[in-house]
Parts: structure tokens; sequence; C-alpha cells
């Protein structure tokens, strides 16, 4: 369609084979008698009872265990490594350095940045240096601790702000500029000659990580040529490519089985090196590998949000028109080419009526891990400036925040070549039907009486978002079978996050074929025996996935119904499906039960296979956003507590509202980490390490720190252009304007504006003290 | 899986005792933090043990008896998940941040990778899988369930065997109680307010409620 579309975060890299077009589609479902209920997961059970096999779980007969040595400095070369005492402890099966044949494999980073696995310069705390396989995992960690390291330490950068100094040190060769991004619309020297308030801010998020709770890793296992890898990701076959091609094998010797996996945010959408250190050390032992980092080792190389420093100067007249946007970003992926800047402006070109945009996006190098994809990438940061800034413009115009987003929303994609209108668009009904659901009006008012004496002060905040993917791609590929007993298996590639990935897809089989959800199979998520799914992340597996499932079981179902209409010598276009049975619509009398239909009898099963088909020409597929919160603010200690969120969605059809809810809270409470708690610490002066690599000193929200008053509100349009099941992604857009609507709030309740991230007491209340922004 | 705790080959039925073993460990300890010509002399005795060598120690988990070989350093977690193979208990952290691991013992919830196997000996341990009544759920996981209180269920059996652990001591928890209850088990995926119904409801459950 255009090019940022094509070059989406969680396709980069990986070749992307086409699926032939679906068919004939079928029309929109008109009602549904199981999709968008609170159905509970089908696989919960296995969740709750333990039986659920993790990757991490997983233990084979003669399986070792794998430790990395890390670089602990953040600027290094490497000189020498030591072996010797480690190779002759007890329990050690194989130790590989950078010398060692059997791990002398490339790791791309981008065309032009490519390093070995353990790689003689280490760019950032926490790069390989070597690893080791041993009988424990107690033992592999003695090992790992008994290789001595020579090492040259190089100066370092830590601080982005300072990258491209001429006295900070080159971190590659061409210097610590990753790229500029530049972007321009209409003229906005006009627009802001236009406007009637002009304010112009410096924002800063910090970095934040993803920190799932499954560790990184996998157990690789070698039988002759053939590898399978089971690894907590979330995508197998992203993951077979990648490491097919660094292995130089053939995509047909490496298996990646991943049916159940303990969280990624992004972070997992790509193997590491470590899958990559677990396949040589089953090489070179024989033996099966169980390879999973450490939570330290996860802090500091297994990814994260990349920190900003945002600019934003914004016009507007006094009716409520935008008449100017100019953003500019200084951000930094760590060591290697990571998405620093990855859509970081995309909210400030798309979310709003504006005819004079102009964005500066500057990707910079520092000595720190790289980035990952992070739960829509980009988007937080942006919306952290941009609806902190809508608030600004609002009051100053005396406009009601909510009132003035109104004003300005947006029915094409004015980012996009062509300003291609969206499929749909609920970014209206989101502010109203929140505002009216979370009692705006009086809430405003109940924040003004609390001004009038005490010291705690409620302050109440909205924002919005829209997620620039969420509307899924081709390809997918679905099979689903119907056995003799009218009992379904539903074959597919994708990986089930933990946002409900199998109960949405068993539901639309069961939707089409009228079989209790119950009386569906599932297997997924293996390269070995199921379809080709691309990986799960950008909010995009159920529109992906989803309609390629609906065209399976559509398939099944006319198959059936043509060899039931031979039984009971009539035509199936007047054959429909009710419970077990085959009904004609015409004359009830004439029914027979599925499993006595001869076609299906005599070949046991019946095979449907469904095919992702195109997104519509010239038009773009969009969620969008409207979150309000409450706060109180002690103004004594500067404690921000949150009395309640509402998340208000358009993400077109609701598939399954108790796992929808779900994904709603939690993006909330991400994004109430990301605002209050949350931000990476590097000594950037003295050491450049990491001061707060586990969750003791890196503080996620607990259960203490969430609203008890949490309220999903769904906007249900379902979107019928965008796709054959009518909905758009959920899992990003729940996560954007959270940060930023605490932030309003805690300005609404103590009139500060805190344009950095995290609002901590230690922050917050020395600028309630002064009573003023805080300075930055 | 080992099969060093098989009980027809190792019927002794007595560990290393507790105190034996903070006798030992005692000593270990000194020894690091002390000289290292010291190191050679100890070696010699049995106070200090090398790796891969094991103590008999028997662990009471689930109402079965495990007679086992363990390295004194071995923590709980680590005999449940890679020796005995119940990796209903997950491993979040390793160091006792974000209750991933967490056991009941003595019907008091423990994360599992702060305690040495050794530690655990002679009490009463009680993991996920303990919760089930043959295939069936017990009354928490059936809330948890109902309530969709997982995403992608990594904390579950923590979050659960807190739950469990507050119910024991609580028949009617407040919202209060709850919140404090689950607030040593992180979850990133943001579940607490699904978790906070199920807990609620699994009170019920085990009250008798409607099922």
């Amino acid at each position: 369609m255009n090019a940022p579309d094509g070059n989406i975060y969680y396709l980069r890299g990986i070749p992307v084979p086409e699926t032939p077009p679906p068919g004939k589609d079928p029309a929109p479902w008109k009602k549904t008698e199981i999709v968008g209920q609170r159905l509970p997961r089908v696989d919960a059970y296995e969740r709750v009872s333990g039986v659920a096999l993790y990757p991490s779980d997983i233990h084979l007969p003669r399986m070792l265990y794998a430790a990395v040595l890390r670089c602990p400095h953040p600027h290094a070369v490497v000189k020498g490594v030591d072996t010797a005492r480690a190779e002759v402890m007890p329990g050690v099966c194989a130790v590989i350095t950078g010398k060692s044949s059997e791990s002398d494999f490339t790791w791309s980073f981008s065309k032009e940045i490519k390093a070995k696995i353990f790689d003689p310069t280490c760019r950032f705390e926490g790069e390989e240096i070597a690893a080791v396989a041993a009988e424990t995992a107690y033992q592999a960690w003695d090992a790992v601790r008994a290789i001595t390291v020579e090492y040259h330490v190089l100066p370092f950068i830590a601080d982005e702000s300072k990258s491209l100094d001429v006295s900070s040190p080159q971190i590659h060769s061409g210097g610590n500029t990753v790229k500029t991004d530049r972007y321009s619309r209409g003229d906005v020297t006009r627009g802001f000659a236009e406007a009637d308030v002009v304010i112009d801010e410096t924002y800063r998020t910090e970095c934040e990580l993803h920190t799932p709770l499954e560790l990184h890793g996998c157990v690789a296992s070698w039988n002759g040529d053939q590898l399978t890898i089971w690894e907590s990701t979330q995508g197998v076959y992203s993951l077979q490519s990648r490491i097919a091609e660094i292995l130089g094998i053939p995509l047909s010797k490496v298996r990646v089985i991943g049916h159940y996996m303990g969280g990624g945010f992004g972070s997992k959408l790509q193997p590491g090196k470590y899958t990559i250190i677990a396949a040589a050390l089953a090489k070179k032992t024989g033996r099966p590998v169980r390879l999973f980092l450490t939570r330290e080792e996860t802090f500091l190389a297994a990814g994260n949000r990349p920190p900003a420093t945002m600019r934003l100067k914004a016009g507007a007249k006094k009716d409520g028109t935008i008449t100017a946007l100019e953003f500019s970003c200084t951000a930094t992926g760590g060591a290697y080419p990571a998405g620093g800047t990855s859509l970081m402006d995309w909210l400030v070109k798309d979310l709003y009526l504006c005819p004079h945009v102009k964005t500066e996006m500057r990707d910079v190098y520092i000595n720190a891990g790289p980035a990952r994809p992070f739960r829509a990438p980009g988007h937080p940061q942006g919306a952290w400036a941009l609806e902190q800034m809508m608030d600004a413009l609002a009051e100053k115009i005396g406009m009601d925040p909510v009132d003035f987003r109104l004003q300005n929303i947006p029915y094409h994609s004015q980012g996009r070549d062509g300003n291609p209108p969206y499929t749909s668009t609920g970014l209206k009904e989101c502010l109203i039907e929140g505002a009216k659901a979370f009692g705006w009006e009086e809430a405003k008012k109940r924040s003004r009486e609390s001004k009038k004496g005490g010291y705690i002060r409620r302050g109440v905040g909205v924002a919005s978002g829209l997620w620039f993917a969420g509307g899924g791609n081709p390809p997918s590929t679905v099979v689903v079978k119907l056995f003799a007993d009218g009992s379904v298996n539903l074959n597919m590639g994708a990986s089930d996050i933990g946002t409900g990935t199998k109960t949405i897809m068993t539901m639309i089989v069961a939707e089409e074929l009228g079989v209790r959800p119950g009386a569906v199979q599932i297997e997924h998520a293996d390269t070995g025996t199921t379809q080709y799914a691309t990986p799960s992340g950008g909010s995009k597996t159920v529109p992906t996935d989803g309609p390629a499932v609906r065209a399976a079981t559509l398939s099944v179902k006319q198959q059936l119904l043509s060899f039931a209409a031979a039984d009971l010598k009539t035509d199936n276009a007047s054959l429909t499906l009710l419970g077990d049975e085959v009904i004609s619509a015409k004359n009830p009398l004439v029914k027979m039960k599925i499993r006595d239909v001869t076609g299906l009898k005599k070949r046991g099963v019946i095979v449907g296979v469904g095919y992702r088909g195109p997104n519509p020409e010239g038009k773009v597929v969009n969620p969008f956003a409207a979150q309000f919160c409450e706060v109180e603010v002690n103004t004594r200690t500067g404690e921000v507590r949150i009395t309640r969120f509402l998340g208000c969605h358009d993400s077109g059809r609701v598939m399954n509202r108790l796992t929808y809810d779900n994904q709603v809270f939690g993006g909330i409470i991400m994004g109430i980490g990301f605002a209050l708690s949350e931000a990476r610490v590097l000594d950037r002066n003295q050491t450049g390490k990491m001061l707060n690599r586990n969750w003791h000193d890196y503080k996620l929200p607990t259960s203490l720190d969430v609203p008890v008053e949490m309220t999903s509100l769904p906007i249900e349009k379902p979107d019928d252009l965008a796709n054959t099941i009518g909905a758009k992604g959920l899992g990003e857009p729940v996560t954007i304007p959270t940060a930023a609507a605490v932030a309003n709030a805690v300005y609404h309740a103590v009139g500060i504006r805190m344009t950095g991230t995290p609002i901590t007491p230690q922050r917050l209340c020395p600028a309630v003290e002064k009573g003023g922004k805080e300075s930055s | 899986m080992s099969s060093d705790h098989d009980s027809h080959r190792c019927t002794c039925g007595k560990g290393l005792s507790r105190r034996q073993f903070l006798t030992s460990a005692g000593v270990g300890a000194l020894v690091v933090a002390a000289a290292g010509h010291l190191e050679k002399e100890h070696e010699a005795s049995a106070a200090v043990m090398r790796s891969g060598e094991g103590d008999k120690i028997t662990l009471h988990i689930n109402g079965k008896q495990y007679q086992m070989l363990v390295e004194p350093r071995w923590s709980l977690l680590h005999v449940l998940r890679a020796e005995l193979g119940l990796t209903g208990t997950k491993e979040g952290c390793g160091r006792g941040e974000c209750g991933a691991c967490t056991v009941l013992m003595e019907g008091i919830p423990r994360y599992a990778c702060m305690t040495l196997a050794v530690e655990a000996e002679g009490m009463e341990i009680t993991t996920l899988e303990g919760l089930m009544n043959g295939e069936e759920l017990g009354p928490v996981q059936k809330a948890f369930v109902e309530h969709d209180a997982l995403q992608c269920g990594y904390c579950t059996p923590g979050q659960i065997m807190a739950v469990e652990g507050l119910l024991r001591k609580k028949t009617h928890p407040t919202m209060e109680d709850i919140r404090q209850g689950v607030s040593g088990n992180l979850c990133r995926c943001g579940t607490y307010n699904h978790i906070f119904d199920a807990a609620q409801r699994a009170a019920e459950l085990k009250r008798g409620g409607a099922q």
C-alpha cells in the first residue's frame, strides 16, 4: 500500500511468502452465537493445572544446561579467553568461545552491521563472550565463573544526548548516528503564523524493559542434521527462517515448537544469540541443551523500549483548530541498529487533523543493550508528548480537553501518501462514550472541590491514541479438519502469547460449524506440523489469522453440505448446520446427523484450507482508543494514587469479551508502570553499567499499585471493510494513551506538568514545593 | 528426571538434618571468607562438599515422600523442576522478586527459589500439582479459569498458590487482604484485577458456594 506498512517491524528481515487469494469472501456475520461471548480460555485448564509445558519446562533425556559468560564492561575488546580451568570442572561437557568452530556464525543487526556470535568487540554490557554446557545449571555457572577473560576496556557513552559529541567514543566505524528520518507536509511556518496560541515543550520518556515472566531462551536438540528448538517465542516461523539462515541449513531441517510461552510483548519476535549458542552446544556435545537466560541477563540483553527526548511545538486557534505540529526527537536503540526512533512521530503525523506537520527523528548509538520491538513501538512515547500537548493547548484556549480532541478527529490517514481513508474510526465514539461512562464532567467538578483544602488533590486526565498497524495482513494458511463424529481439529501456525488467540480461533470455528467450542481441538505454533503464520505481534494475530480460520471452516462446511445434499437428495444451497445435524431450511423434516453423512464417513475426515486475503485496496485499518483516569496526589509525599481507569476502545468486533477486558486492563497496567515507576538506570558518568537489572530496583506495578476500579468499554463497530471477521487489533492500542492520561491527571490535580517519565515521588515532591513545572 | 529419589533405591529414610547442614554450610562460608590457604585443609575434611556430591534428604511434597540426593546449595525450586519434573512451579527470576515459584510450606506461601531444598526437609510442601483432585481442578484453579485471571499463564501458578495460602488463613478475605495476599507476585500481563475477582470467587467456592 505504501512504504511504512510494507516495512512493519514484526515482519522486518524475514521472508514472507504470498498465500493464494482466499476465494470468494464470505458475507460479514449479522448475528453471532458464540463470537463475542465471555468464553473462558480453551487452554485455561492446562495453564492453571500445571500440565501446560512451556519451553522452559521441557526436560529431555540426557539434557544439558547451558550458561553464558557476558562482558561486564559497556565497551571493550576481548584480548584473550582462558577456559582451561572451566573445562575440567565437574559436570562440564563443552565450553565454546569466539575461537570455537562450532559457534563461528554471523549475526546480522542490519545489512551493514554484523557481528560474530562471540564477537571480540563488546559494545554493551552483557555481550556474549563464551558459553558452557554442563550436567546441571549450577555446574554450568560454576564453570562460567571459572573462565578468565582479558579485556581491553574502551571509553563508553551511555547518554544518548551526548552520543554525537565529537569527544564521545565511536561505537561503529561510521559514527554514532544510526539514521535521521525527516517528514513534512504543508508549511509549519505558515501554520504557526495562523495560530492564536503556540506552545513549545520538551518531553522525555525513559527506557522501559519488557521483562516477561518466562525468561528468554530455548531447548535445542539435534537428531543427525535435523535441529529441533523449543523456544519461548511469539513466532515459530520467524524463528525458523532466521535460525536456518544463520546456521546455513534448509528450512526443512529446522523445526521450531512454541506451544506455550510466558509473555513476550515484542521481545520474543525473533531468536536471540542464545538460540544459536544452544544449537552450537547441542551440536558439539551431541546432547540436547537447555539455555534460558537469568533474569539479570534479560535486563541487559533481551531488548527494551528506547528512551527518547522529544520536542514538540504546536499551534492552535481559539476555536480549537490545530494549525501546526513540529516534532523532533533523539532516541537510541542501544549499541546496534534496533529501531531506536521507530514510529515515534506517528501519532503526531496521524492522530489529529493538522495541515502543517514537520518531524525529524534522530536514532543514535550508545553502549547499551539493543532495543527490541516493545508493545506499540514508538507510540506510548509519542503519545506522552502529543497528548500532554493537547491538554496544554486545550487549557490555553479555554476548551475542555475532550471537546478539543473531538474537534480534530480525522477520517483519513494523513501520515500516509495519498491520504487514504480508514476503514473505520471510532475515535469520536471512544471519546464521547468514554467520557460519559467515566463521568468526566462530575469528576472534573469533584477535583475542583478537592483543591479547597487538605493535602490530597484529585485530578482527572484523558488521552487518545491510534495504532499504526492492527489490521493484519496476508499471509496466513489454516487447516481445519472435521472428524467423522463431528468433532474438529484446527491447525494453525500462530502463537498464543497470552492474548487468547487459541480461544478466539476456536470460537470462529464453533460459530461457523455450530459445534460446541469444546469439540474443537487445536494444534498450533510448530513449524513441523502446523501451517505458515507470521509472528504474533503488531496486534495483528486475530485480524490476520481469524479470517483464514473462517475461510478454512467455511470450506469444510461447504464440502459437508455437498455430501449431505447427496444423501438427502436435495441441493446443498438449502441446507444448514444446526447442532450435530444437517438440516434443510425449507423443510425441517429433511435432516440428518453429521456423523451419518456418507461422504464424511467414507473419507474419515473433511479437510478445509483457508487463506488470508489481501486488505482492502487504498484503505487503512487502524484501531482507536481513548482512556480516562482519576488520581489522587499527596502533595506532602509526592505519591500518585490512581483511583480508577477507563479504557474505551474501537477494535472492531469484540471476539471474546472476557479476554478483551483482560487485554484492556493489562495494557493499562503496563502503561501505569511506564508512567509512574519504570526506568532503566545507566551509570552514565562512571561505569556505564545498568544499575537496576532486577525487579527489586526496576519497579513493575504490583497488585497494590493498580486501581481496583477498572472499566473496559468497547465501542463495538464490526469493521466489515477490514476483513471477513470484522475485528481489528487490540493488544497494543490498550497501552498507548495510558501514561499520558496519568500525566494529564497529575497536572489537573496539582497544576504541574510532569514532562518526563516516570512520575516518582522523588521528582513530583520538589516540583510541588516549587509550585511549578518540573525543571528538566 | 533423576532416579535418585526412587524410594526402592534409597530406603534410608534419613537425610542430612537441618542443623547438620547449617553447620557444614557455616564452615563452608567461613572457608570462603577466610584466607585461601585454609581451603586445602578443609577440602580434605568432609565438611566441604564438592559440586555433584549430594546428601540424602526426604521431602514431603503433595502428600508423597521423595527420598533423594541433593547438593546442599540446590534450591527447592531446582529440585521441584529439574529433579522431580514438577514444572507447574515456575522460575521467573530465581532471586525472590516475582513469586512465580510460590509454593506452600506448612500451608504458608513461600518462594521456592529462596528456599534451599535441605531447609524444606520435613515440611509439608504443596505445589500447584498438589491442588488438583485427580484430573479435577481445585477451587482456586476453577475460579482462575472462570474469571480469566491469566494471560500468558506463567505467573499464574504462583498467583494461585498465593491465593490458596491466603484462603487457608482467611475464609472471608477483604479486597485489601487479597491485594496484600498477591502483592508478592508480579504479573507482567497485568491481570491483577481478574485475579482479585478470582480470589473472591475462590473464597466462595471454598466456603461451599455454588459450583
